[in-house]
């Protein structure tokens, strides 16, 4: 019986993450994170700078021991279990962490010969990536443009074909096309049955991802479809913009009939605390505080906007 | 196995790709070795005396044409007084003050015991006190020399010492320093560079995408130190012989016991290195620390001075020096040439502190954190 649950599991699940917990002297990292990502998705883990999303994938990766909870990886214990974990899986640090002093095609071998394999034998799974480094493969990596490193940081990856990718904020820092290139071949990836985990700070990014989990603080907000996500926010929301920003967010902020306002782009997005309240209202309490040029729309909840929502109401839990 | 090779083959094309490297390893050790070996020297080449002479004799003038007559001195006559002389010595113009007294031919012929006063700057202890030894072997010639014309007896000293400097009859200081100097560029290979090596993969973050490999930290550490250890070997064969062909000194034992002691040498150093190395985050960190064993091992270790004379626990910290043992080693083999069971109290010495390391480094080492 014990031996068809594993096999289950082998099946469905490539990582499933129970009640982890990971600290750092004062500072909690991780709080009693709970998390499944089935084969072959494309997972995304979306939070702000410090939330916790680089400790997570190192554990996941084998890279450190989490304090408590555990962790399975195809149905393998990432702390007892490591050796086979390592084999594969493909992990992409924030941080760039290949030899700089080492040329293109010399950290490809480096990595490809430890992994006991070669550039040629997974030449079909990296083909698309490889061909757009090819013409520096002899330029040492330290001396790419960021969009290459990254490229090339993937290449190292992916050269021993790993059953799970692990990106650890892989857009960060990369310029617009570039990040847009990166998704799509992420993408075809998935399309190839890898599965990958990537972690970004960027909001529009969850949308690509098939299903995401939203972290904040070391604790898991929510996790659903990215659709889902942005569907799940409670309350109505308002666009607003006016001819002076920086009073709008004030006024609104000091309103009693305010649950949220907080800048989005141009406008403020704004959420009352009772559904009564109108377009109408609001207009007219901004017109009241000297507004001019003031538009207010009901408009579609985002993920980020979700992910305000869920964080507040961590905070207000908290505080409360 | 091909793992290991694999991560050899990358850290000779860091090694040589690397624009300091080439440089720190050929090169730093080629001056150090000229530099090191020309200028750290026990020999007193010149001491400035100023004689005052308070009696203006026949026999005082004697004493003073044997300093004359000596080339480790140069003399100065023209002196007035004890105060300038003084101020001189203070002022290191001169290292030595000879007092001759009023008086000092009358007494002797009378047969009565005179003094004469010596002083020398001792700031450099040890260059002051082969200065006095130099002056009083004058004083001890004249003396020597006046008992017999004043006896009119040809009185022989009861008892001479003839002696002869065996395994260094020149008391050549090349010959002494160079062996000890060839330690250390193989100590700064060993526990410099494993030490900046293993910390830079940390430092620059490529350590986090090795530690997700499959490689395991015993091949991952093999590979690291080896290519150092050649490297090490490489460097004393580069010292031996610019040693024997340059310096002229001897090799009289069989060169094979130095590459087995340098060999399981470089091990134990390399082990140190590394346990700096996993205390360190930082290349700096490393390099300070290392440092510190560095210059507290040399001092202690008999390089510059005998060891013999230390105090007592000193000579008992000695005997976790690594330094103090293969210096003792490549000295008897080189210079006196011992053969192995001559050095096997060494040997084994160094051989369980090797084993030690080596554990304890590997046993520090983490892949996970």
């Amino acid at each position: 019986m014990e031996c068809r649950v594993r096999s289950d599991y082998n099946i469905r699940l490539m990582i499933r993450i129970s009640d982890v917990e990971k600290h750092f002297g004062d500072v909690t990292a991780l709080d009693k994170v709970t998390l499944s990502v089935q084969r072959g998705e494309l997972f995304g883990l979306i939070g702000p700078d410090g939330a916790g999303k680089t400790t997570l994938l190192r554990i996941i990766a084998s890279l450190m021991i989490p304090d408590a909870g555990s962790t399975l990886v195809a149905g393998h214990d990432v702390v007892k279990d490591f050796a086979k974990i390592r084999q594969m899986v493909g992990y992409m640090p924030g941080r760039f962490s290949l030899y700089q002093d080492l040329s293109v095609l010399e950290n490809i071998t480096f990595f490809a010969s430890i992994f006991k394999t070669t550039l040629e034998e997974n030449y079909d799974l990296i083909r698309d990536i490889y061909v757009q480094i090819e013409p520096f493969k002899h330029r040492q990596a330290g001396k790419l443009s960021g969009g290459m490193k990254q490229k090339l940081a993937l290449c190292c990856a992916l050269v021993h074909r790993p059953e799970l990718l692990i990106l650890d904020e892989p857009t960060t820092g990369v310029d617009a096309v570039s990040r847009i290139e990166f998704w799509d071949i992420l993408n075809r990836l998935k399309a190839m049955g890898i599965t990958i985990i990537v972690s970004t700070p960027y909001m529009d990014e969850a949308s690509l991802c098939e299903r995401i989990a939203l972290i904040q603080g070391g604790h898991l907000l929510s996790i659903d479809t990215p659709a889902a996500v942005a569907a799940s926010f409670p309350h109505s929301l308002f666009s607003v913009k006016t001819d002076n920003f920086f009073l709008l967010l004030t006024h609104l902020r000091e309103w009693s009939a305010t649950f949220s306002a907080y800048s989005f782009g141009e406008y403020v997005h704004f959420t009352p605390t009772s559904e009564t309240i109108t377009e109408r209202d609001i207009m007219s309490f901004l017109v009241e505080k000297g507004h001019s040029e003031t538009h207010v729309t009901k408009t579609q909840p985002t993920i980020e906007d979700s992910f305000m929502y869920l964080m507040m109401k961590k905070q207000n839990q908290y505080a409360g | 196995m091909r793992t290991i090779g694999y991560i050899i083959q990358k850290e000779f094309i860091q090694i040589f790709r690397d624009r300091f490297m080439p440089k720190i390893i050929f090169l730093v050790p080629l001056l150090q070795l000229l530099i090191l070996s020309y200028t750290a020297t026990f020999e007193i080449k010149q001491t400035r005396i100023v004689i005052l002479d308070n009696d203006h004799s026949v026999e005082s003038r004697k004493l003073i044409s044997l300093f004359q007559g000596s080339r480790f001195f140069s003399c100065s006559l023209d002196v007035e007084g004890m105060e300038v002389a003084e101020r001189l010595i203070n002022t290191r113009k001169v290292h030595q003050v000879l007092v001759i007294p009023h008086g000092f031919e009358r007494t002797m012929i009378n047969r009565e015991p005179v003094t004469i006063q010596l002083i020398t700057d001792a700031v450099d202890g040890s260059a002051g006190a082969l200065r006095s030894a130099y002056a009083q072997s004058i004083v001890q010639r004249y003396s020597l020399d006046i008992n017999t014309r004043v006896t009119g007896l040809d009185i022989k000293p009861p008892l001479v010492a003839t002696w002869s400097f065996w395994y260094n009859p020149e008391l050549h200081y090349t010959t002494f320093m160079v062996p000890g100097i060839l330690v250390l560029l193989v100590t700064i290979i060993g526990l410099f560079l494993t030490g900046i090596n293993l910390v830079r993969e940390k430092e620059m973050g490529t350590i986090e995408q090795i530690n997700v490999t499959p490689i395991r930290k015993i091949q991952f550490i093999a590979g690291k130190l080896i290519p150092f250890w050649i490297i090490g070997l490489i460097e004393l064969t580069f010292g031996l012989i610019l040693a024997h062909f340059f310096f002229d000194v001897p090799i009289l034992g069989n060169p094979a016991i130095i590459y087995l002691v340098a060999a399981i040498y470089l091990v134990l150093i390399m082990g140190i290195g590394l346990i700096i190395s996993t205390v360190s985050d930082t290349q700096q960190q490393s390099m300070f620390i290392s440092w510190f064993f560095l210059v507290l091992f040399i001092l202690m270790s008999g390089l510059f001075t005998p060891a013999e004379s230390m105090p007592a626990w000193a000579q008992i910290f000695n005997r976790i020096n690594p330094i103090a043992y293969f210096i003792q080693v490549i000295r008897l083999v080189m210079l006196k040439g011992s053969g192995l069971a001559d050095v096997s109290h060494q040997v084994i010495s160094l051989s369980i502190y090797a084993v030690a390391s080596i554990v304890i480094a590997v046993r520090r080492y983490r892949k996970t954190s």
